[in-house]
């Protein structure tokens, strides 16, 4: 594990909102290849750690740096949420945010902005390079949505689809900007046992397939133990324990914390 | 059923009873004695319990609606297959084009001109619905743009005596610049805010104008305007009505042809995808300032081009012809029309601004049926006239879908 690429190190980071401290001093690593998770009970503050890495916060204090393959090393602190996209590192929500209104295809499409260029005056033109640029992004977009099974939904409107359907639309869009990291916050959270087993596979199948690592959020501890290694615990801010599944359900610390119950059950 | 009539029933009656000492008691000071009046009773009776029975009705098919519409069940009325069908639409298009060119030899001058200043607020919806129903930013100043194009072409005129058409352009780009101006220090604002930034900008161009005399000549405007020239053939009032009426038509289509394109594109869906929700959208990798000041530039270079045909059909403008009614007018073709439709907008323009011209009998009462219209149409019909129209696309997989389907 130790030859691998790094792609994601978070160092110390911290993040105050006014006198309370949502993240204290945590820190984290992405390997190229990985399925990482970050787990810890109700306001623990794994979704604030992702806004801060996705630039929706700008942290208190600590580093946030990207080393994509072959390129420069980026610290993403205070970098706005699209040129964190722009960078490669794309993520998902856990309070769905889709755009209601538009269509499933759209949905994706709008994921591919950032990887496209038409400006105003040659979409007035609607110029041969627009033409063909544009019918890439359907097409582009197309393949998505079959990857994640939403084929035939193209051209309902989103807000239509159910609950399950909409968490997979929500992980195409993201990987529709072409990230070699993807942060999925809950991915499962509202999907009975049958979805949640899909979900398995198609995060494995991206993490296999299109090379992407990933980071993710969970409470389902079944999807988490299944595919994810390493494992980083967060309590109350804190990073209280991180390591591979087994040693995760062996922390007494862990257990204490969090899994206790469930785990006996 | 039953409960509606009953609930009906009352109403009626406690109307009658708190418009009795008003509709049906009158006394009659001149011969000392009491008019009983138990005619207006019996009107007030029957037309209270009609409209609240028509008014329970309609609510109570709505909520039907709207629950059918939670299941999932996605309902498109007859009209919208219709539209979504382009073979229709085309034709209805040629039709209506077709039409609009023989107009001003059908019908007399007074009737080009209506029809102008509908087309102007064809155009005017057109743009404002780039920024409030395509990118959902609220704008509340927005006749600020059309009097900057007009007030253009004015002084342009006034001072360098340049034509019409070589203001045109100006005034769209002024208008443009203004728009990115406006769009600065709104950026992180939203909702409530943007709009009292948005109104309050809209005032401010107004105050400018009526106070700034060297500059603007103050509240007296400015006069004597250039009509639009053709080769320098010199026209009569009706001639030249004629040829502006054929201007605003083809600068509709234009608009039209523009808008459409660009909503159809990568910038469009970027706006439309700021609307829905700008967290998402800025964390897709969008870049909310540049989208939201191409939105806001885009809107305000169609005011500040019509604006310039504005002053050149009026040949005086004044700091009135710029309130913020008029920003209120143009706001509500937008909603009213539908947010982010084109169709919709277009149909709004046509039904807010010819209507009351050709209802002057009842100008008195032209706000007040203005306004009970707007409320009417956010309680049943939140959407606008025409909603949101999907759009589709053609990709590979589709023609197998429709095979296994
Ligand atoms: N914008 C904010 N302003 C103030 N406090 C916040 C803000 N966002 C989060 N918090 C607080 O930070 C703490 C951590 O919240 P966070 O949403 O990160 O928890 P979480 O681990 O994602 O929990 P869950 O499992 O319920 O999603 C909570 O106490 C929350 O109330
Ligand atoms: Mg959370």
């Amino acid at each position: 594990m130790a030859d691998k690429h790094k792609l994601l190190e978070v160092k110390g980071l911290t993040m105050d909102f006014g006198g309370l401290r949502a993240v204290d001093s945590v820190s984290l690593e992405v390997h190229e290849g990985e399925i990482a998770a970050l787990i810890g009970p109700n306001g623990a503050g794994k979704t604030t750690f992702f806004n801060c890495v996705t630039g929706i916060y700008t942290p208190t204090k600590g580093d946030i740096l990207l080393h994509p393959k072959g390129l420069a090393t980026r610290r993403l602190n205070g970098l706005k949420p699209n040129k964190v996209t722009e960078m490669g590192l794309a993520r998902t929500f856990q309070n769905i945010r889709l755009f209601p209104d538009m269509t499933v295809l759209e949905n994706v499409m709008i994921g591919r902005h950032c990887r496209t260029k038409s400006g105003i005056f040659r979409s007035i033109i609607r110029s041969r390079g627009v033409r063909e640029e544009e019918q890439q992004i359907v097409e582009d977009s197309y393949q998505l949505l079959v990857k994640v099974g939403l084929g035939e939904f193209a051209n309902e409107f989103s807000k239509n689809l159910p609950y399950g359907a909409q968490r997979r639309l929500e992980i195409a869009r993201a990987m529709a900007t072409d990230p070699f990291l993807l942060l999925l916050d809950e991915p499962a959270a509202g999907m009975n046992p049958q979805e949640t087993a899909e979900l398995d596979q198609l995060i494995c199948k991206i993490s296999e397939e299109d090379r992407i690592a990933i980071l993710l959020i969970e409470h389902d501890m079944k999807l988490v133990m299944n595919i994810s290694n390493p494992i980083y615990v967060m309590e109350y801010g804190k990073k209280i324990a991180e390591g591979s599944p087994q040693e995760i359900k062996d922390n007494p610390k862990v257990i204490e914390a969090y899994l206790g119950e469930e785990t006996d059950a | 059923m039953l409960k509606e009539f009953r609930q009906s029933l009352l109403v009626s009656i406690w109307f009658v009873f708190l418009t009795f000492p008003l509709m049906v008691v009158r006394v009659n000071t001149t011969e000392s004695i009491v008019e009983w009046r138990w005619m207006s009773l019996v009107w007030v009776a029957v037309a209270s319990f009609f409209l609240s029975y028509l008014w329970r009705y309609m609510l109570a098919r709505q909520q039907a609606k709207k629950k059918v519409e939670e299941e999932g069940v996605q309902q498109l009325s007859k009209a919208q297959l219709l539209l979504e069908d382009m073979t229709f639409r085309y034709k209805a298009m040629g039709v209506l084009l077709a039409f609009s060119l023989v107009f001003p030899w059908i019908f007399d001058t007074y009737q080009s001109t209506i029809m102008i200043s509908a087309l102007i607020y064809v155009v005017l919806g057109l743009g404002l619905n780039i920024s409030v129903g395509l990118a959902g930013l609220l704008d509340l100043g927005y006749v600020a743009f059309f009097a900057v194009g007009a007030y253009s072409y004015a002084l342009i005129n006034h001072h360098f005596d340049f034509g019409f058409w070589a203001c045109l352009p100006v005034g769209g780009v002024l208008g443009c610049l203004f728009g990115v101006i406006l769009g600065f220090p709104i950026l992180r604002l939203r909702g409530d805010y943007l709009a009292i930034v948005t109104l309050g900008f809209g005032m401010i161009i107004k105050v400018v104008l009526e106070n700034w005399n060297e500059f603007s000549f103050g509240p007296s405007g400015i006069a004597n305007i250039d009509r639009p020239g053709l080769f320098g053939i010199d026209m009569n009032i009706d001639g030249s009505t004629t040829y502006i009426y054929y201007i605003m038509v083809a600068m509709v289509v234009f608009t039209i042809l523009i808008t459409m394109r660009l909503r159809n594109s990568r910038i469009g869906r970027a706006w439309i995808a700021l609307r829905e929700d700008e967290i998402a959208c800025v964390a897709m990798g969008i870049d909310m300032a540049r989208t939201k000041l191409s939105a806001y530039a885009l809107g305000a270079f169609w005011a500040g081009m019509v604006g310039v045909l504005f002053a050149a059909k009026t040949t005086f403008i004044n700091p009135a012809s710029f309130t913020f009614m008029e920003s209120a007018i143009i706001l509500s073709i937008v909603v009213l029309g539908g947010m982010g439709s084109i169709l919709g907008v277009i149909l709004g323009a046509f039904i807010l601004i010819l209507l009351p011209e050709y209802l002057r009998a009842f100008s008195e009462y032209r706000m007040l049926a203005f306004g009970a219209a707007m409320v009417l149409m956010m309680i049943f019909r939140p959407q606008g006239i025409i909603s949101n129209i999907r759009q589709k696309y053609e990709y590979k997989g589709l023609k197998e879908e429709a095979d296994n389907g």
